[in-house]
């Protein structure tokens, strides 16, 4: 009796789930590499002004897979995620489709969207140097430092195979060639405090510790540390600095969007795309994840803009994306995380 | 009617085998599928070899500090008394119901710098910076096996208890009787007499090592895991995750034969099931504290305290982390548990009676393969299942299309079947190692008096062994039970829209090192898992 109950009750269930897919019409799906809790609230605000249901799928790894996997069956509509590398990724893999859409255009500035409309980036996030308020100050650095005797046993960092870390090295691969990257990599090897390990904010805590004094981390961990009871101490222990000011300006990444090969509700996630990039998301982009909109009109949170105005690095993302795998091979070369 | 009957008996089993090892072949296929990135070369030329050591190291690390947690604990458990042992003998089961990534955090919480630990230190010891004194530093690869071991050892505690139990005691009262000291008889029958749930025992834990992503890459270890996971999702070769996937279960494979094999000719029978609890040794003086304070730190260290940080951020971050949707995920994660738990049974009982009728190299075989899921990492298995059932979708809609009929969508892999199919992927092999040994107990002679009796061999198995084994059918469900409840990888990549477990839940927050918020979720994924066990293991006493 009880198996008995147990099973249609299981059974009804995968039914639903499968029904689900194809009879609501007002819908959009999003295989999404960043927290459901992240977007949420966006989401929410769509739904609220368009009655377009969104139902969101959060893995970190293997959604694209998945997404190749599934072909022209995918009930994927959108593919959010952070990093440049995974929106070329998803394009060269040839799961993507191109947008037309005049919003959008206008909406982003074209270097942060593909030539040819497969990928859209939704918000940019500068990855930094953070360094001790107390030891150090804040400070005119460059990536390049790092590898100098001066900071050695200084700095901590995340693993190197992390995207924001492998884009970074990308993004000096595409600068000063793979020879004088890999020299540079040792360098900062060399001068790690402890082997990488945890995320970004860990990195701080470990500044506010004194087991470092500079932390590489992205900008918007600041702004999510100091919103947070358990970690305001960590974040008023370092200052925020904006890296290579006098030179190539610092590395920017982003998170972005692309729309679906088989998207069953084109429709809708055009609108969501559209939605994304316009004036109500971007904001709530900038205020809640403390990120840079890049909507030009769109100013950053009072908090973001307190760092101050920066230079950016004007390489083309793609360029970047260009030399993942270099980088990665890069980074096992040098043995970074061993 | 009987070679119809027997060929049957045959193809199901097979069947279910074929089912559950076809999403590895597909991996092993592409392993053999030309690679032109060279990343394997690569990986070769660079840190592989660093891998795989670091991954050695791993594995026999938990191997020994496990059996060195689990095997005194068995012991005293099974054939001493002292006081609160009623209390531990379950207790010390406990940890598996705690997901060994959330044990990692805790600890790492705990024990760095700025946790509590350090800063007791510091302030005894009037010290300000790091560089005064000497801690250990948590995220290393000793700091990993210490982890893992703390939360598998139970595989290992669970199966030799219930073979000291199962032992005849008269075996061991025999040896003292002929002059053996306590130790020199436990070494020498006992612990022979216990090889196959050792041996079982190991093995799972083996697997689930070296299945291991989540703890391993939050202690900044790099296992070859972490080069299934780099070549795969950053290099985006297939093929080279593939190869080392196989080699990792090739040698697996080879390592749990050449054990099985050495111990081929040895055959261990319960005359009866009944234990001896007059037979336990009473323990005194010293030996009685010396006891007591190894289990209650070893069960102090592996659940108690995690499970008291874990209430204490729960505590603090409850309006926060209470929702309306909690209770959709536990009974989410609960149906999905139970379904699993279920079905990995019915496919173990199939393997293993498929083996006992009919024994031999295909049978050992069936066994061996249907377990091959459990030492996979679950995004691995993920992607591995996913191979086979998107494909199969995709011919069906083809198929219907060509005739024209409309399209049903992905049914297999779009649905909870694929999830389903996932967790009793990765899962059986729990369920198939404690039905094994607690079948492997059971003397054939038994059936053999049972089918000269008359019986038929289908008679036989109900009448006669799934009776005798009704305990080993209840563990292979909890252990199951528990492990769908903890699951991450596999659910997180597998499931549908709109369809949270707990664990996924949980992951969330953790992945954004937001422990606090996931504390009473996580809460309740032990709690689930503690049900189930406490009701079993009431059932088990009253039975004994």
């Amino acid at each position: 009796m009880f198996a008995k109950k147990m099973f249609t009750r299981g059974a009804a269930l995968i039914a639903l789930t499968t029904a689900s897919f194809s009879t609501l019409a007002e819908e959009v799906n999003i295989y999404s590499f960043r927290q459901a809790f992240l977007i949420e609230p966006i989401m929410e605000k769509f739904t609220q002004e368009t009655g377009i249901k969104v139902n969101v799928l959060f893995a970190k790894k293997g959604l694209i897979e998945r997404v190749k996997r599934e072909g022209e069956l995918s009930p994927a509509d959108l593919v959010l995620t952070t990093d440049i590398s995974r929106l070329v990724k998803l394009t060269s893999q040839d799961l993507t489709q191109s947008v037309n859409s005049d919003i959008l255009n206008k909406n982003i500035p074209s270097q942060y969207r593909d030539p040819e409309n497969q990928w859209f980036a939704l918000t940019t996030r500068v990855r930094n140097i953070y360094s001790s308020a107390d030891r150090v100050g804040p400070v005119d650095v460059t990536y390049q430092d790092l590898a100098t005797p001066a900071f050695k046993g200084k700095i901590c960092t995340r693993s190197g195979k992390h995207p924001y870390n492998v884009s970074l090295v990308a993004s000096v691969i595409a600068h000063e060639g793979e020879a004088n990257a890999k020299v540079w990599l040792e360098g900062v090897k060399a001068n790690l405090a402890r082997k990488p390990q945890g995320n970004d904010r860990a990195q701080v805590k470990a500044v506010k510790d004194g087991l470092c004094d500079y932390a590489l981390g992205n900008n918007y961990y600041l702004g999510k540390m100091l919103a947070n009871p358990k970690q305001v101490a960590w974040a008023e222990a370092v200052s925020i600095n904006f890296p290579n000011q006098k030179t190539t300006g610092s590395h920017v990444n982003v998170s972005g969007v692309v729309l679906a090969k088989y998207a069953p509700n084109k429709e809708n996630a055009v609108k969501l795309m559209e939605f994304l990039s316009g004036d109500v998301a971007q904001q709530m982009y900038a205020e809640v994840n403390y990120e840079y909109p890049v909507k030009v009109s769109v100013q950053p949170s009072k908090l973001v803009a307190s760092w101050g105005q920066f230079k950016a690095d004007v390489l083309p993302l793609a360029e970047i994306a260009k030399n993942h795998e270099a980088a990665v091979k890069l980074l096992d070369e040098v043995k970074f995380d061993l | 009617m009987t070679s119809k009957k027997f060929s049957f008996y045959k193809l199901l089993p097979w069947g279910v085998t074929f089912l559950l090892v076809m999403p590895i072949l597909a991996l092993v296929m592409s392993a053999f599928s030309v690679d032109e990135s060279g990343s394997f070369q690569h990986l070769i030329d660079t840190v592989l070899l660093d891998y795989t050591l670091t991954t050695l190291h791993v594995i026999a690390g938990v191997l020994l500090l496990s059996f060195c947690f689990a095997l005194p604990s068995a012991w005293f458990i099974a054939c001493c008394e002292f006081p609160s042992r009623g209390i531990l003998q379950w207790a010390l089961m406990l940890p598996l119901a705690l997901p060994p990534y959330i044990i990692a955090i805790v600890y790492t919480d705990f024990l760095d710098f700025s946790g509590p630990v350090q800063q007791l230190l510091r302030h005894l010891m009037h010290c300000q910076s790091v560089n005064d004194y000497y801690f250990p530093d948590i995220r290393t690869t000793n700091g990993a096996i210490v982890i893992l071991s703390l939360s598998l050892y139970p595989y290992l505690y669970l199966l030799l208890r219930g073979a000291f139990l199962g032992q005849s005691g008269g075996l061991f009262q025999a040896a003292r009787t002929l002059g053996l000291s306590p130790l020199q008889a436990f070494r020498r029958v006992s612990l022979p007499l216990s090889r196959s749930a050792m041996a079982v025992g190991l093995s799972l834990i083996a697997m689930e090592t070296l299945g291991d992503f989540a703890t391993v890459n939050y202690f900044a270890v790099s296992t070859l895991t972490t080069a299934v996971y780099d070549t795969w999702l950053e290099l985006g070769s297939l093929t080279t995750a593939a190869k080392i996937s196989s080699i990792m279960l090739l040698a697996l494979v080879i390592l749990i034969s050449l054990e099985s094999y050495s111990r081929h000719k040895q055959m261990i029978y319960q005359r009866s099931g009944a234990t001896h609890t007059d037979l336990r040794f009473v323990l005194t003086h010293w030996k009685k504290w010396a006891v007591l304070v190894f289990l209650w730190s070893l069960l102090s260290f592996a659940f108690v305290l995690p499970i008291g940080v874990l209430v204490y951020y729960a505590i603090g971050y409850f309006s926060e982390s209470l929702n309306s949707q909690l209770w959709q995920y536990t009974l989410n994660s609960f149906w999905l548990a139970i379904i699993v738990a279920s079905l990995a049974l019915v496919v173990a009982l199939l393997v293993n009676f498929y083996q006992r009728l009919s024994p031999g190299i295909f049978s050992k075989m069936s066994i061996r393969l249907s377990s091959l899921g459990y030492a996979v990492p679950g995004t691995v298995v993920a992607i591995g299942v996913l191979i086979p059932f998107t494909s199969l979708d995709l011919w069906i809609n083809r198929q219907l299309v060509e005739f024209g009929f409309s399209r049903v969508g992905l049914i297999f892999s779009g649905s909870l079947f694929i999830l389903v199919f996932g967790y009793l992927m990765r899962f059986s092999a729990i369920a198939v190692g404690s039905i094994d040994s607690s079948l492997a107990q059971v003397s054939p002679t038994l059936d053999l008096a049972s089918r000269s009796l008359g019986q038929s061999a289908g008679q036989t198995i109900a009448r006669i062994d799934l009776p005798l084994i009704k305990k080993g059918m209840l563990t292979a469900f909890i252990l199951v039970f528990i492990e769908a409840m903890k699951e991450l990888p596999a659910a997180l990549l597998l499931r549908p829209f709109n369809f949270e477990t707990l664990a996924t839940y949980v992951y969330q927050f953790v992945s954004d090192e937001m422990i606090e918020y996931a504390a009473l979720p996580a809460l309740l994924i032990v709690l689930m898992g503690l049900i189930p066990f406490i009701v079993v293991n009431r059932l088990l006493e009253k039975d004994c």
